[in-house]
C-alpha cells in the first residue's frame, strides 16, 4: 500500500509542477501602472511568474515573455489592502450565528484567536475582492475593553489556513463609549476602562517575571491571556486601540508610554485635535472610514482628517471598521476616494489602501506596492479607481486571477 | 421747479412699492447647465425671480431686464437641488413601542429642526426631503415633505398640498423590523392581516360617518387615525412603504390593490427579482445603494444593480438616503453607483431630482429647471457624478442656503469639531452595541 501511494502522490506533483510552469506566465499591461514605488508608469507591464512578480517597467523596457497569457487594463495598482476589518468574522446576514466578532462573556479576552473564528466562505469576503480588495486585516471588533486577536489574510483560499498572511497581527482593545457596561457591570465609565486594562498589563508583567523564574514549582503555568498580553508587553504583536474622542486617544496614549507597547490608533475621530502629540509620539492611525458615521463617539469627525495626518508625516491606513447594521461593511476603495477628494489627493490616498497599510502591518515586504519579488497582488481598473463610474475589472492574488466587478444585466434576465 | 418735482415724486411713490414687493432677478451666467427635463446646455443662463425660475437660457446671452443681479459661474454646474425621498434626519420618532399601528402620530411633531442633519444634508446640496418615522412598525405616522429653507421652527419648512393640507404620506413597513414581541406581529401572514383589519375599519368608519352624517347619537365619535386612513383610501395620502423581500412587495402590492391605497414601495432590495411585477403595479420605487449586502438578512441580496433592473422594467425611479443609514452628504455617490451597475446617466440623475419630485407629488414645483418652477438648485464644481466634485452652493426657492466658502457651512460639509454636537443617530431596529 504504501509504495504505491507515495508513487501516486509524486505523479500528483509532477503533473501540478507541470501545468505551474505551463501558466506560471502572466502578463498585465496596462495605460498606467501605480506601482506605489515611484512615480507611476506609463504603458507600462507587469509580469507574473509564480505567483510573485517577476518585472514591472514600461512597454519598452519590459519584454513579455513566449506564450504568456496578457491582460489588459486602464489602470493597475497593488492589490487593495484593507487596514482594519471585521470581514469573514461578521458574516452577511447579521444573525446570531455569523457573528463572531464579538464576545461579550468578559471585557478582556486577549487570547480569542481570528483564525478560529473567520469563514472563508463568507460572501463578504468576495464582496470587498470584486472591488480590488487583496489583503484584508481582520479579526475581533472593537466594543469590548480587548476583545481578542486580529489576523492578516488574503480574500481568497478555501479555508483560513490558505488565505492567512499572518496569524497573530495584533490585539485589539476598544477605550471608546461602545466598551462600556450598563448597570452594575464593568467597566461602567472610562476611568474604570484605563484602570482594568493598567491592572491587567500589571498583571502579565508579574506572570512574565514568574514565567522566567528557573525553579518549576514556584514557575506559574501556563495561562493563555496573559501570554497574549505579554505578547503585547514583548512588543511581538501591537495592540490597536480603538478610541475617537480626544481624551480617548490621550489615554491610550498614556497607557502605551506606561507600558512601553507599540500603539497603533484606530478610528481616531478626533485626532485632527492632537495631531502634534501623535506626531511626536510616531503613531500610525487606522483612521476611521471617510464615511463613517459622524455620531456619538464620531461627532466630531471630519472627512479630511487623514489629509491633515499625511500632511504632517503621520503614517496613515484606511479601514473599513466594523458595521453592527446595515451595510455590514465597507469597502475601503470607496471610503479611500472620498479622502481623496477631501484633501488627501490620489496619491495619498491610494497609499493608506496600499503601501502604507502595508507598513502599519508590518507586511510592505510582500504586499503594499508593485516591485519584483514582492507577492502578485494586483487589481486592474477601467479608469481612476477611485471614481464612482469606473469598476474593477479583475484582481490577482498570488498570481491568480479572480475577477472584479461583475453586474446582472437586466436584459439578459429576460 | 416745483412744479416739475411733483410728477416726479409721484412717479417714485408708484415705484417704490412695487420694487420692494417684487425683488430684482439674478441672472447665473456662464455654467453648464443640467435641466433634468430637456436637453443639458453646455454654457447658459439661469435667471431666478421671487424665489422662482424666470428662465433658462441654452445660450451665453447677457441681455437683462435693468436692476438684474448677474453672477458668474462660469466652469461651474447647475442642476436641480436633490429630492430625498426618504430621510430621517431631525432626530425624528414616530409610534411607540405600545402597538404596531400608529395613523393618527404625525412626525412633524417630532422633529428637531436645529439638528445639524439639515446643516448636512443642504450641504450635500439637499433641498427637498421626505423625513418618515422609522420602520418598526407597521404603521409609524405621517411623514413630512420639507423644502430646506432657513427655519426657526418646522412650520417654516413645511410644503402645502394644493388643497391646503401640509404635504405628507404615511408610512408602513413589512417584513422583519415590524415583527417584533407582542403587541407586535410575529409572523408575515399575522402583520399583512392587521394591517387588512386596520383598514376594514376605516372604511366601516368611513361609511359610518357619512351614513350618519347628521345624527349625533348614531355617528361614530371623532377617531384621528382614521380620519388619516380615510385620506390613505381615498388616494390623498400616499403610502410610503418600507419592504425589502421579493415576496413582501408583491404583499404590499396586494394590500395596496384590495383596498385601493396609492403606494411607493421603498428600498425594494429584492425589487430587482420582480421588477416586471411592480412595472405592472404602476407603483414608483425610492431605493438606496449602500456599501454592501447584508446586515440584516432581507438586505442579503441588495444589489447595485436595482436602479437599471426597474429602468429596464420601466418603474419611476427615484433614491434616498434613509439618512442616517448613508450620510446626506454624499447622496450624489448613490446616483453614481447605480450608473456603474448599468443605470442610464439620465434616469441616475432624474432619480435625484424629477422623479423624487413625482413621487411626492410636487413635480409641478420641483426637480427640474424650468421657468415657474422653484429656484431650488445646487452649484457645483464638476461633473455630479465625479467623486472629485463638491457641492458649492445649494438654493431654495431662490434663497442660499449653503455655501461652500462660509467657514460655519465648511464645518458642516466636511466635519470637524462642534459641527454634530446634538447627533443621536436614530435608531430603529437596531441595538446601540458598539460603533467602533
Amino acid at each position: 500500500m504504501k509504495p504505491a501511494s507515495v508513487r501516486i502522490l509524486v505523479g500528483v506533483f509532477a503533473v501540478h509542477a507541470f501545468a505551474c510552469t505551463a501558466v506560471a506566465q502572466v502578463v498585465i499591461r496596462a495605460k498606467t501602472i501605480h506601482t506605489m514605488e515611484s512615480d507611476s508608469i506609463t504603458d507600462g507591464i507587469v509580469v507574473i511568474r509564480d505567483g510573485k512578480i517577476a518585472a514591472v517597467g514600461t512597454a519598452g523596457s519590459v519584454s513579455i515573455p513566449d506564450g504568456a497569457k496578457v491582460y489588459e487594463a486602464e489602470v493597475v495598482t497593488p492589490g487593495l489592502i484593507d487596514t482594519h476589518a471585521t470581514v469573514g468574522l461578521t458574516g452577511i446576514l447579521n444573525q446570531k450565528q455569523d457573528q463572531d466578532q464579538l464576545e461579550h462573556s468578559s471585557p478582556i479576552q486577549p487570547e480569542l484567536r481570528a483564525i478560529d473564528a473567520y469563514n472563508a466562505h463568507d460572501p463578504l469576503v468576495a464582496w470587498v475582492r470584486q472591488f480590488g480588495v487583496t489583503t484584508v486585516h481582520t479579526g475581533h471588533a472593537p466594543g469590548e475593553l480587548i476583545s481578542g486577536q486580529t489576523m492578516i489574510v488574503k480574500t481568497r483560499g478555501n479555508t483560513v489556513e490558505d488565505a492567512l498572511v499572518r496569524e497573530k497581527a495584533a490585539i485589539v482593545a476598544t477605550l471608546s463609549s461602545s466598551a462600556r457596561k450598563k448597570g452594575d457591570k464593568s467597566p461602567g465609565t472610562r476611568g474604570k476602562m484605563m484602570s482594568m486594562l493598567r491592572e491587567a498589563f500589571v498583571d502579565a508583567q508579574n506572570y512574565l517575571k514568574k514565567r522566567n523564574l528557573d525553579d518549576d514549582e514556584k514557575k506559574a503555568s501556563i495561562d493563555l491571556k496573559k501570554e497574549a498580553l505579554a505578547s503585547i508587553l514583548n512588543k511581538e504583536v501591537p495592540l490597536i486601540i480603538t478610541a475617537h474622542r480626544a481624551n480617548d486617544i490621550a489615554n491610550a496614549m498614556r497607557l502605551a508610554k506606561e507600558f512601553d507597547f507599540r500603539l497603533i490608533l484606530d478610528g481616531a475621530a478626533e485626532c485632527h485635535l492632537l495631531i502634534d502629540e501623535i506626531k511626536s509620539a510616531g503613531i500610525p492611525v487606522i483612521i476611521h472610514p471617510t464615511t463613517a458615521r459622524f455620531s456619538r463617539d464620531l461627532e466630531n469627525a471630519s472627512f479630511e482628517t487623514a489629509a491633515k495626518l499625511r500632511e504632517v508625516g503621520i503614517l496613515v491606513g484606511m479601514q473599513s471598521s466594523y458595521e453592527s447594521y446595515v451595510p455590514k461593511t465597507r469597502v475601503v476603495l470607496f471610503e479611500a476616494a472620498w479622502a481623496a477628494a477631501n484633501g488627501l489627493g490620489f496619491d495619498g490616498a491610494l497609499r493608506t489602501v496600499t503601501i502604507d497599510a502595508a507598513k502599519i502591518l508590518g507586511i510592505e515586504d510582500r504586499v503594499g506596492s508593485i516591485a519584483v519579488g514582492k507577492d502578485a497582488d494586483l487589481a486592474m481598473y477601467d479608469g481612476d479607481p477611485f471614481e464612482y463610474t469606473t469598476h474593477c475589472v479583475g484582481v490577482f492574488i498570488d498570481g491568480e486571477f479572480e475577477s472584479g466587478e461583475t453586474y446582472k444585466s437586466p436584459k439578459e434576465k429576460k | 421747479m416745483k412744479r416739475f418735482w411733483i410728477p416726479v415724486l409721484a412717479w417714485i411713490m408708484c415705484i417704490v412699492p412695487s420694487a420692494m414687493a417684487q425683488e430684482s432677478a439674478t441672472a447665473f451666467v456662464g455654467a453648464r447647465i443640467i435641466p433634468i427635463v430637456g436637453e443639458e446646455i453646455e454654457s447658459g443662463v439661469l435667471i431666478v425671480k421671487d424665489g422662482k425660475i424666470a428662465e433658462v437660457r441654452a445660450t451665453d446671452d447677457r441681455n437683462f431686464a435693468d436692476g438684474t443681479v448677474v453672477v458668474d459661474v462660469a466652469g461651474k454646474v447647475l442642476m436641480p437641488g436633490l429630492i430625498c425621498t426618504h430621510s430621517h434626519i431631525g432626530g425624528v420618532g414616530g409610534g411607540d413601542g405600545s402597538g404596531p399601528l400608529h395613523p393618527e402620530v404625525r412626525v412633524y411633531d417630532a422633529i428637531n429642526i436645529r439638528s445639524s442633519g439639515f446643516r448636512r444634508a443642504v450641504a450635500g446640496g439637499l433641498t427637498t426631503l421626505n423625513i418618515m418615522p422609522g420602520s418598526g412598525h407597521l404603521l409609524s405616522g405621517q411623514t413630512v415633505y420639507v423644502k430646506l429653507r432657513e427655519a426657526n421652527t418646522i412650520e417654516d419648512r413645511f410644503i402645502h398640498f394644493k388643497d391646503g393640507r401640509i404635504a405628507g404620506g404615511m408610512k408602513m413597513a413589512n417584513g422583519t423590523n415590524s415583527q417584533r414581541n407582542k403587541p407586535f406581529p410575529g409572523t408575515r401572514g399575522k402583520s399583512a392581516s392587521l394591517v387588512r383589519e386596520m383598514f376594514v375599519d376605516a372604511m366601516e368608519y368611513r361609511d359610518k360617518m357619512a351614513k350618519f352624517k347628521d345624527d349625533d347619537k348614531k355617528r361614530p365619535a371623532r377617531d384621528l387615525g382614521k380620519e388619516f386612513l380615510i385620506e390613505v383610501l381615498e388616494g390623498r395620502r400616499v403610502v410610503h412603504h418600507h419592504t425589502h423581500r421579493n415576496d413582501d412587495i408583491m404583499t404590499v402590492l396586494r394590500l395596496s390593490k384590495e383596498f385601493g391605497f396609492r403606494v411607493v414601495l421603498h428600498h425594494v432590495s429584492e425589487g430587482w427579482m420582480v421588477a416586471d411585477e411592480i412595472a405592472e403595479s404602476g407603483a414608483p420605487c425610492s431605493i438606496l445603494i449602500i456599501d454592501s449586502p447584508g446586515g440584516k438578512i432581507e438586505a442579503r441580496n441588495l444589489i447595485f444593480e436595482t436602479g437599471a433592473f426597474l429602468e429596464e422594467a420601466g418603474v419611476l425611479t427615484a433614491f434616498h438616503t434613509d439618512d442616517w443609514i448613508t450620510d446626506s452628504r454624499v447622496f450624489l455617490r448613490m446616483a453614481a453607483l447605480g450608473v456603474r451597475a448599468g443605470m442610464s446617466r439620465q434616469k441616475a440623475l432624474e432619480a435625484l431630482t424629477i422623479a423624487g419630485a413625482k413621487i411626492l407629488e410636487l413635480d409641478d414645483r420641483i426637480g427640474s429647471l424650468e421657468p415657474n418652477k422653484d429656484a431650488d438648485f445646487v452649484v457645483l464644481d464638476g461633473d455630479p457624478f465625479s467623486v472629485y466634485t463638491k457641492v458649492l452652493e445649494t438654493y431654495v426657492e431662490g434663497k442660499k442656503v449653503f455655501d461652500r466658502s462660509d467657514p460655519e457651512d465648511f464645518l458642516h460639509a466636511v466635519g470637524g469639531f462642534g459641527a454634530g454636537h446634538d447627533q443621536e443617530p436614530y435608531l430603529c431596529c437596531r441595538s446601540h452595541e458598539s460603533d467602533g
